[in-house]
């Protein structure tokens, strides 16, 4: 069967299916086999993180050592030699490789000349903010996008999903940065509702109630930014998918039963329409890890984006490769828990 | 195998329908598309725009050219106002379009070459490279794209070359993806079995005989590849991560974004070009998305 569904749009399942051999027989515990099994999918994937992070760091014209001696004002050709080989930067690429591997293992991914500070604590400081926007902008833009997307498909055809479905396409068309400061404009410049930099109010101590609705203040239009494209994609694939679910068998049955057309579209239709908009909001983790980069800048939000621009700006390159690193394997850890969602979602699904 | 001509075959790869060929019925269907229609307009105005974009607004965009942040109207000399650096804001956006087409079809471009390279390698040969390919396409999927193109580009310089690469090598494996699973379908289809019995090389087949057949949903995503490239170098140059020699709308909305509270008219309008522009490549994609889906059409009748 052809991967091509009816919308253009990234659709079909996530990571391309590898033929496995479904066991003959429900094994007794689905849960477990099944996250063996996407555990040892996802181990490939890890290590050709592990190996591109390496190559991009070849890539850097110069290496930590010439940034350390530059940073502290130069340093002798024997004192520089000696670090080199502290880090691991003579001998051959497999050496280094190796070198490189056992490193990333214990997790060290080296200290920041900059900051002074490893690189893990200062990205793991900076996580915690880019994954609640992250989390929150994906919740909203797919809360957004399946109402939208289930609009447009009671409607298809009509007039009502012609006007919504170009509404749809500006919105997937305009660029993100540029809404949320247009969103700036009206909500903080004109308006004042909102404040249009930071992340909570300074100088106050807050707990409870109103520590939460102090970060939300500051967390809306955020959260609005990142999500405005990722509403256009899950309106256009709840669209599609549903379009698809409506002309099965099944529908055409509860249909014949006699239940209203409410009831249909929300249990039997959405229920079903959902799952491919969980396989690629898995995959949409990767790409709203680079929004935002956008998002943070415009917000001035202090997370992991903000530090990837820092990292560039001072040419901080163990920095922004373990920026990379990091935000990588987080999607794989998050696909690897999309893979089990869909299992506790979709019964039918074996533990392949 | 004597009882049917391979050379027939080889030719009669589509299924022959009555009347028209698919590509003159696939014309015709976009032709009544007025969207689609649109999308095109808005294109070869873009286009044209660009090719003449010395004639339209003539001198060089990136010069000071009057007084900096004078309102549209208040100068009739700059009648679209000037920004922060006294820089004439109407030619900076018609010389703009240059950069952002540039970046756009020449990263789709470098995204369709390893794609189409990847995705038929694997799905034509099938067993362990197929295998190994898929992992590599999963790895670039799995690494955000975004913080790729930032890498990519802060190790090199950012010069236009630099950026098409980049955004090239960060969004192939959607094309690859595709390709794959139309030369999976293709590969045993009868005739690539006549072609492989004529004796024609696996390099043959797979650039003559299966990829025409995987044009269709091949070109309905390059356009929406080039409209997600055009989005991406937007965002780079927002971030100041472009060619600081070249004139781009997202370098314009990121260099005066200080000034939206007194002279916002330096953000939208960049903006609405950016929005206007990637529309348009959405617009032609749904359009040829429909024209050349039979399913689509079959669900319309």
């Amino acid at each position: 069967m052809s991967d091509r569904t009816g919308d253009s749009l990234p659709t079909g399942p996530a990571l391309l299916p590898v033929a496995a051999e479904a066991p003959v027989g429900r094994p007794p515990g689905r849960f477990l086999p099944a996250l063996r099994r996407t555990l040892l999918q996802a181990l490939p994937t890890v290590l050709g993180i592990l190996i591109l992070n390496f190559i991009l760091l070849q890539m850097v014209p110069g290496d930590v050592v010439d940034i350390i001696s530059g940073e502290s004002g130069g340093g002798s050709q024997e004192s520089m030699s000696e670090l080199r080989r502290q880090f691991g930067l003579v001998g051959s690429a497999w050496d280094r490789l190796v070198t490189h591997l056992t490193h990333l293992l214990t997790l060290d991914l080296g200290v920041s000349p900059r900051y002074n500070v490893p690189v893990t604590e200062l990205i793991l400081g900076r996580l915690p903010n880019t994954l609640f926007l992250v989390v929150s902008g994906l919740l909203f833009a797919i809360a957004m996008g399946v109402l939208l997307g289930t609009a447009m498909a009671t409607w298809a055809g009509k007039l009502p999903d012609r006007v919504l479905s170009v509404l749809n396409l500006v919105l997937y068309s305009t660029p993100g940065f540029w809404i949320g400061l247009m969103l700036i404009l009206l909500f903080s410049v004109k308006l004042g509702w909102v404040p249009a930099n930071g992340y909570a109010t300074i100088g106050v101590e807050l707990t409870g109630l109103p520590w939460l609705l102090d970060r939300l203040h500051y967390a809306i239009l955020p959260i609005l930014t990142l999500s405005t494209f990722f509403i256009a994609v899950y309106g256009r694939l709840t669209r599609a998918a549903m379009l698809e679910v409506q002309k099965q068998d099944f529908i055409r049955t509860a249909r014949a039963k006699g239940l209203s057309p409410t009831r249909i579209a929300f249990r039997h239709v959405l229920r079903n329409a959902l799952m491919p908009i969980t396989t690629v909001a898995g995959l949409h983790f990767a790409a709203l890890f680079g929004g935002a980069a956008v998002t943070e800048t415009v917000f001035g939000w202090p997370g992991l984006g903000r530090l990837t621009l820092e990292a560039v700006m001072t040419r901080d390159f163990n920095l922004l490769l373990g920026i990379l690193l990091l935000s990588s394997l987080l999607v794989v850890v998050v696909n690897v828990l999309v893979d089990l969602l869909q299992l506790w979602l979709d019964p039918r699904i074996q533990a392949r | 195998m004597n009882a049917v001509s391979p050379t027939i075959a080889i030719d009669g790869a589509a299924p022959a329908r009555r009347g028209r060929s698919p590509t003159a019925r696939a014309l015709a269907a976009l032709v009544r598309d007025p969207l689609a229609m649109l999308g095109i307009g808005i294109l070869l105005l873009t286009a044209v725009i660009a090719v003449f974009a010395d004639v339209i607004a003539p001198g060089d965009p990136l010069d000071m050219a009057g007084i900096p942040l004078q309102w549209p109207g208040e100068d009739p000399e700059h009648w679209l106002g000037t920004d922060s650096l006294g820089r004439d804001v109407f030619s900076g956006l018609i010389h703009s379009t240059r950069a952002s087409l540039m970046i756009g079809l020449s990263a789709a471009a470098v995204a369709l070459a390893i794609g189409v390279v990847i995705g038929a390698v694997g799905g034509y040969f099938g067993g362990w490279i197929d295998n190994v390919l898929v992992r590599i396409t999963e790895l670039f999927q799995t690494v955000p794209t975004f913080l790729l193109v930032i890498v990519l580009v802060a190790i090199n310089t950012p010069t236009l070359g630099v950026i098409q690469v980049a955004i090239g090598l960060a969004s192939w494996p959607e094309i690859a993806r595709l390709v794959r699973a139309e030369f999976r379908v293709l590969r045993d289809s009868d005739f690539v079995l006549a072609a492989r019995a004529v004796g024609f090389s696996p390099a043959h087949i797979i650039i003559r005989e299966v990829l025409p057949n995987a044009a269709a949903p091949l070109i309905v995503t390059t356009s929406i590849l080039i409209a997600s490239a055009i989005l991406t170098e937007s965002g780079l140059s927002f971030l100041g991560m472009s060619d600081p020699n070249v004139v781009s709308w997202g370098g314009m909305i990121g260099g005066n974004r200080e000034h939206i509270g007194s002279a916002w008219f330096l953000t939208a309008l960049p903006g609405c070009a950016i929005a206007v522009v990637v529309l348009a490549f959405n617009l032609l994609g749904d359009g040829l998305n429909d024209a050349l889906n039979p399913r689509l059409r079959r669900r319309e009748a």
